[in-house]
C-alpha cells in the first residue's frame, strides 16, 4: 500500500470518526430531549430515551476506534513512517483522541454520561476546524523535528491537553451547574458542583505532572538539542509556561479558602484557554516562534526583513538549519 | 471538628491589619501577608499576566533585528516601551520583581512548614475525637469480642494496612500519607532548586555564534576574538572557555528530490575535525540537528548553513585586490537564494564594492504578463550557480576607521557603475566566468563556490541542576498529589448489656479525596475486624457532608 493510499485512508478515517461523533452527538442530544420535562430521581419512563443515550456512548465509542484507525494510517502515510503529530493538523486530530478516549474509558468505568454531549459537541467542533483550517499535506519531518524526543514531549502534551480538555468541560459545567436550580432535564441529571468540582481536580491532577513533564523536561531537553540553548522565551514557551503557572495557581486556589469553587473553576476555564491559545493562536500572532507552523511564505518575508536593514554580524543569519518547516 | 482536619500545609491565612500596630507587629503582619496562599496565588497570576508582552513585542534577545524594525515602524511608542523594558520583559525590573517576591513568599512560607513537617513526622496519631460517629465517615456495629480482643485486632489490621498505628485509651489511633506533605515540600524546595540553576546558567554562561567557511583551511579556536556574536552573562569569565578548536571537513545536505517536499533539505551533516586542546590530537564528530558535540562544559551546534561565492576582483591596474570566498546570507530558506557584499576597498584607481545576489539553481520566472523577467533560485541545492550583482565605487566607507559590517555595503559615498546608455551595470557570472567593469574599473571573476556552516557554542552552567530540578518537582509533584493522607480511629467501648460497641471512623485529608475509596477503606477496614465469625452487625454509614 502506496503512502497516498495511506493517506487517503487515513482522511477517509477521519471524516468517518467526526461522522460517527456527529451521530453520537445527535444521540446524546435526543436523550437530552427526552430528559427535558424528567426530574433527577424519576425513571426514565421513554425507553426511546434510554436507548439514545446509551446509543450515543456505542457510537462515541466506536468513533475512537475508527480515530485511532485514522491516526495510525496518517503515520503510515508519511516517509519515512512516523508519529502524527508533525503539525497542527496533526496535533488536533490526536489531541481530540485523547479526548475522545478519556472520556469513553470513563464512560465504561464510571457514570459521567452526562459529559457526552458536551465532548461530542467539543471534538466535532475540533475536527470540522482540523479540516477547515488546519489541512496540511502529510510531509517528511525537517531535520529538526526528527528526534525521539518528538515522540515523548509531543505525546505528553497531547495527554496533557486532552485531560485539561475534559477538565475545562468540567469547571464550565460545574459554575453552570452550581447557579442552576433545574430540577428536571441535563442540567438536574449533572452531578452535584461538588462531584463535578473534584472530578475537574482529578483531570487537573493529572494533567499537570504530565505537562510540566512536556513543558519544562522534554522541551528543554530537546530545544537545547534543536537550537542549543534549552530556554528560549520563544512566543510558545512563554505560553507553555503561563498556562503551566495558571494551572499552578488553580491548585493553589482549590487550597486557598475563599478562592475554593468557582474561583478556582474559573482559573481552570483561563487556563484552558491560554492552552488552546498557545495552540492556535500564537501561531497568528507571533512570527517570530521557533514553532512557527508558519508557511513558507512568511518565514520568506521574515529572512528577506533580516537581511535588508543594516544588520550587525549578530543578527544576521536568519535561516535556521532545517527550521525551514513546521514544528512541533 | 476543624481542627482535626488542620494539616501543616493547610493554608495560612490573610488576616486583617490589627488596629494598634508596632513597628514589630506591622513587619510579622507583612511577613504573614507575603507568605499567604492568597499572596502566593496572586503572584503566581500576576508572574502568567507578566510574561505576556514578551510575547507580543519583539524581544531584545530573541530577535534584535524586530526590535529595531519595530521602533522604526513606531517611534512615539519606542521610547515608552524601552522606559517600560518591554523589550526585554525577562530581564526586566517589574518581571524579575514578581518572581523574587513569589520566591521570597515560597521561602517564608516553606521553612515554617518544614518546621511543622519535621514535628509531624515524629508525632503520634491523634488521639481519636470523642464522638467517632459524628466524623463523615464512620461506622459502628457491636460484637461479643472483648474491648481488649477488638482493639489489638484492630491495630493489626490497621498496621497490615501500613498506617501508623498509636493505641490509645479505649481506642486505636492511625495515620498514613505523611509523604504528600514530603512531595509537596520537595516540589516546593526544587522550583528554588531550578531557579538556582538557571540563574547560574544565565550569570556564568555565554552562547556565541560563528559562520564558519568549509574546509580545513578554515578553523576555529575558543577565545572570544573568533565570534562573530558574543552573548555573556553577567558575571561571565573568559577563563573558564575550553581551549578547544575545530574545523569543518565536509558539509552534506540531503535534498528531497522527489515528492510533495521536493526541493526541502534533510539530514545536515558538518564533519568537524575537533582537538579538546591544543596538541591534544584531533577527533572527528558528525555534527548534526539534535547532535550536537559536547566538550567539557560547551555545547557546538549546527544552527545554518549558506553559500560563499569564491570572487576575485582585479582593478584597473590589473592587480588582484580581493579575492576568496564571501560569505552570502540566505534571504529565502527554501531556495537558499542569497544576499552578498564584495568591497575591494584598496582597488585602483578607485574603490569597488559589488552588491548582489546569488542563486543556486537560476530559473527566470515569468512575471504577471508572463515575460520570463524575475530571476530566481528554484532550488536550494546549487544546481545552476549565478551571481548577480550591481557595482559601486567612490568610498565605500571603510577608511575612516569606523566598524562597519561587512553584510552592508556603505553607498553612502559611492556612485553606482551604469551602462554606456545610462542604465545600472550589473554582473551576471556563473563559476568560472569573468565580467569586465566598465570604464576600466578592472574585471571580476567568479571563481567557485564553497559553503559556509552557522555554528553556536554555549556554556551554560547548571543547566544539569535545573534538569535535577525539575525531575525533582515532578516526583514531588506526584506525591503531593497523589498520596492520599488520612487517619483512622477505631473504639470499642463494653456496653451495659455485655456487648461491646465498636467505632470505627475515616478521616480523609487530601484535597481530591474520593468518597468512594474512602468508603470502600472504611468498609474493608470494618469487615476485617468483624472477620468471618461475627454476625451481630449494624452498621451505619454516611455519605460525605
Ligand atoms: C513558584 C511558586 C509556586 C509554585 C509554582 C507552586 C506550585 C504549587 C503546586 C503545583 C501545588 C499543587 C500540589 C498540591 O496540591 O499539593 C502547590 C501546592 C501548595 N502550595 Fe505552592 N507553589 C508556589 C509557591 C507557593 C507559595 C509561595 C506558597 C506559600 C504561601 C505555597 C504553598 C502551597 C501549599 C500550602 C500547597 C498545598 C495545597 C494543598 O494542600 O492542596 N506555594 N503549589
Amino acid at each position: 500500500m502506496t503512502d497516498e493510499w495511506w493517506e487517503t485512508f487515513s482522511y477517509q478515517g477521519v471524516i468517518a470518526a467526526a461522522v460517527l461523533y456527529f451521530l453520537a452527538m445527535l444521540a446524546y442530544f435526543l436523550e437530552l430531549a427526552g430528559l427535558r420535562s424528567v426530574s433527577k430521581d424519576e425513571e426514565l419512563d421513554s425507553r426511546r430515551t434510554a436507548v439514545a443515550g446509551r446509543l450515543g456512548l456505542v457510537l462515541a465509542g466506536f468513533a475512537v476506534v475508527v480515530h485511532l484507525v485514522a491516526l495510525v494510517a496518517r503515520g503510515l502515510a508519511a516517509d519515512p513512517n512516523r508519529v502524527p503529530w508533525g503539525n497542527m493538523y496533526e496535533f488536533t486530530i490526536s489531541g481530540t483522541f485523547v479526548v475522545g478516549l478519556i472520556f469513553v474509558v470513563a464512560a465504561l468505568r464510571t457514570d459521567v454520561e452526562w459529559l457526552g454531549p458536551l465532548v461530542t459537541t467539543f471534538v466535532v467542533a475540533a475536527l470540522m476546524a482540523a479540516f477547515l483550517g488546519l489541512d496540511d499535506a502529510v510531509l517528511p519531518l525537517p531535520d529538526a523535528l526528527n528526534s525521539p524526543w518528538l515522540v515523548i514531549h509531543v505525546v505528553s502534551a497531547v495527554i496533557s491537553t486532552g485531560a485539561f480538555t475534559i477538565g475545562a468541560l468540567l469547571s464550565g459545567l460545574y459554575l453552570v451547574k452550581a447557579r442552576s436550580t433545574a430540577t428536571t432535564g441535563y442540567l438536574a441529571r449533572v452531578p452535584d458542583p461538588k462531584v463535578l468540582d473534584r472530578l475537574s481536580y482529578r483531570m487537573h491532577a493529572f494533567g499537570f505532572p504530565v505537562w510540566t513533564f512536556a513543558v519544562l523536561i522534554t522541551g528543554p531537553i530537546w530545544a537545547h538539542q534543536a537550537w542549543g540553548a534549552y530556554w528560549n522565551w520563544d512566543p510558545k514557551e512563554v505560553w507553555a509556561f503561563i498556562t503551566w503557572v495558571v494551572y499552578a495557581a488553580y491548585l493553589h486556589a482549590r487550597a486557598t479558602a475563599g478562592w475554593r469553587g468557582r474561583n478556582a473553576a474559573v482559573l481552570a476555564l483561563v487556563g484552558a484557554a491560554t492552552l488552546w491559545f498557545n495552540f492556535i493562536g500564537i501561531n497568528f500572532f507571533s512570527s517570530s516562534s521557533q514553532h512557527s507552523y508558519a508557511e513558507g511564505a512568511r518565514q520568506e518575508r521574515s529572512v528577506v526583513l533580516r537581511v535588508a536593514g543594516p544588520v550587525e554580524t549578530a543578527q544576521e543569519v536568519g535561516v535556521v538549519v532545517g527550521a525551514d518547516h513546521a514544528r512541533a | 471538628m476543624t481542627d482535626l482536619q488542620q494539616r501543616p500545609s493547610d493554608d495560612r491565612q490573610a488576616t486583617a491589619l490589627p488596629p494598634d500596630l508596632t513597628v514589630r507587629e506591622l513587619g510579622r503582619w507583612t511577613w504573614r501577608q507575603l507568605t499567604s496562599m492568597r499572596t502566593a496565588l496572586v503572584l503566581l497570576l500576576l508572574l502568567a499576566l507578566a510574561a505576556i508582552p514578551g510575547s507580543v513585542i519583539p524581544q531584545e534577545d530573541i530577535d534584535s533585528l524586530a526590535v529595531s524594525q519595530w521602533r522604526d515602524d513606531h517611534p512615539r511608542l519606542a521610547p515608552i516601551w524601552d522606559r517600560l523594558d518591554l523589550f526585554s520583559v525577562y530581564g526586566s525590573v517589574w518581571f524579575s520583581a514578581i518572581y523574587l517576591l513569589l520566591m521570597v513568599s515560597l521561602v517564608g512560607c516553606i521553612i515554617p512548614r518544614l518546621l511543622v513537617y519535621a514535628r509531624a513526622l515524629r508525632a503520634r496519631p491523634p488521639r481519636a475525637p470523642r464522638h467517632l460517629s459524628r466524623l463523615p465517615e464512620s461506622a459502628s456495629y457491636t460484637t461479643g469480642d472483648a474491648p481488649e480482643a477488638v482493639l489489638g485486632r484492630a491495630a493489626d489490621v490497621l498496621r497490615g494496612r501500613r498506617f501508623r498505628v498509636e493505641p490509645d485509651d479505649g481506642a486505636v489511633a492511625a495515620e498514613r500519607g505523611y509523604l504528600r506533605e514530603a512531595g509537596n515540600l520537595v516540589f516546593h524546595l526544587a522550583v528554588i532548586v531550578v531557579l538556582v540553576g538557571v540563574a547560574a546558567g544565565s550569570l556564568f554562561g555565554y552562547k556565541g555564534g560563528v559562520i564558519m567557511l568549509n574546509g580545513e583551511d578554515y578553523g576555529f579556536s575558543n577565545n572570544l576574538t573568533q565570534y562573530d556574536d558574543f552573548a555573556p552573562g553577567a558575571l561571565f569569565d573568559p577563563d573558564v572557555m575550553e581551549p578547544f578548536s575545530f574545523s569543518i571537513t565536509d558539509f552534506q545536505v540531503d535534498w528531497l528530490t522527489e515528492g510533495q517536499r521536493a526541493g526541502m533539505a534533510r539530514e545536515f551533516v558538518a564533519e568537524l575535525a575537533y582537538e579538546t586542546e591544543p596538541g591534544g590530537g584531533t577527533k572527528s564528530y558528525d555534527l548534526k540537528v539534535n547532535h550536537p558535540l559536547t566538550i567539557g562544559g560547551t555545547d557546538v551546534f549546527l544552527i545554518g548553513h549558506g553559500y560563499a561565492p569564491v570572487i576575485t576582483v582585479r582593478d584597473g591596474e590589473g592587480e588582484v585586490t580581493k579575492s576568496g570566498p564571501v560569505v552570502f546570507l540566505p534571504t529565502n530558506a527554501q531556495t537558499f537564494e542569497s544576499f552578498g557584499v564584495v568591497k575591494a576597498p584598496f582597488a585602483r584607481p578607485e574603490q569597488i564594492g559589488l552588491e548582489g545576489t546569488f542563486y543556486p539553481t537560476f530559473a527566470m520566472g515569468e512575471d504577471a504578463e508572463g515575460n520570463l523577467s524575475m530571476p530566481g533560485s528554484i532550488w536550494g541545492d546549487a544546481l545552476d550557480p549565478l551571481i548577480s550583482m550591481s557595482v559601486w565605487t567612490g568610498d565605500l566607507g571603510v577608511d575612516d576607521g569606523s566598524a562597519s559590517s561587512v553584510y552592508v555595503l556603505d553607498k553612502a559615498g559611492a556612485t553606482q557603475v551604469t551602462e554606456a546608455d545610462g542604465r545600472p551595470f550589473r554582473l551576471d557570472l556563473r563559476p568560472g566566468e569573468t565580467a569586465k567593469l566598465p570604464d576600466g574599473l578592472g574585471t571580476v571573476t567568479f571563481d567557485g563556490l564553497e559553503r559556509w556552516n552557522k555554528i553556536q557554542i554555549s556554556r551554560s552552567p547548571g543547566k544539569l541542576v535545573a534538569l535535577a530540578g525539575v525531575v525533582l518537582a515532578l516526583l514531588g509533584l506526584l506525591g503531593s498529589l497523589f498520596v492520599r493522607p488520612r487517619r483512622m480511629w477505631v473504639r470499642a467501648r463494653r456496653q451495659d448489656d455485655g456487648t461491646t460497641l465498636v467505632e470505627v471512623a475515616r478521616l480523609d485529608r487530601s484535597s481530591g479525596g474520593d468518597p468512594e475509596d474512602g468508603a470502600a477503606e472504611l468498609a474493608a477496614v470494618v469487615a476485617a475486624l468483624q472477620g468471618a465469625d461475627d454476625d451481630t452487625t449494624t452498621s451505619n454509614e454516611k455519605e460525605q457532608p
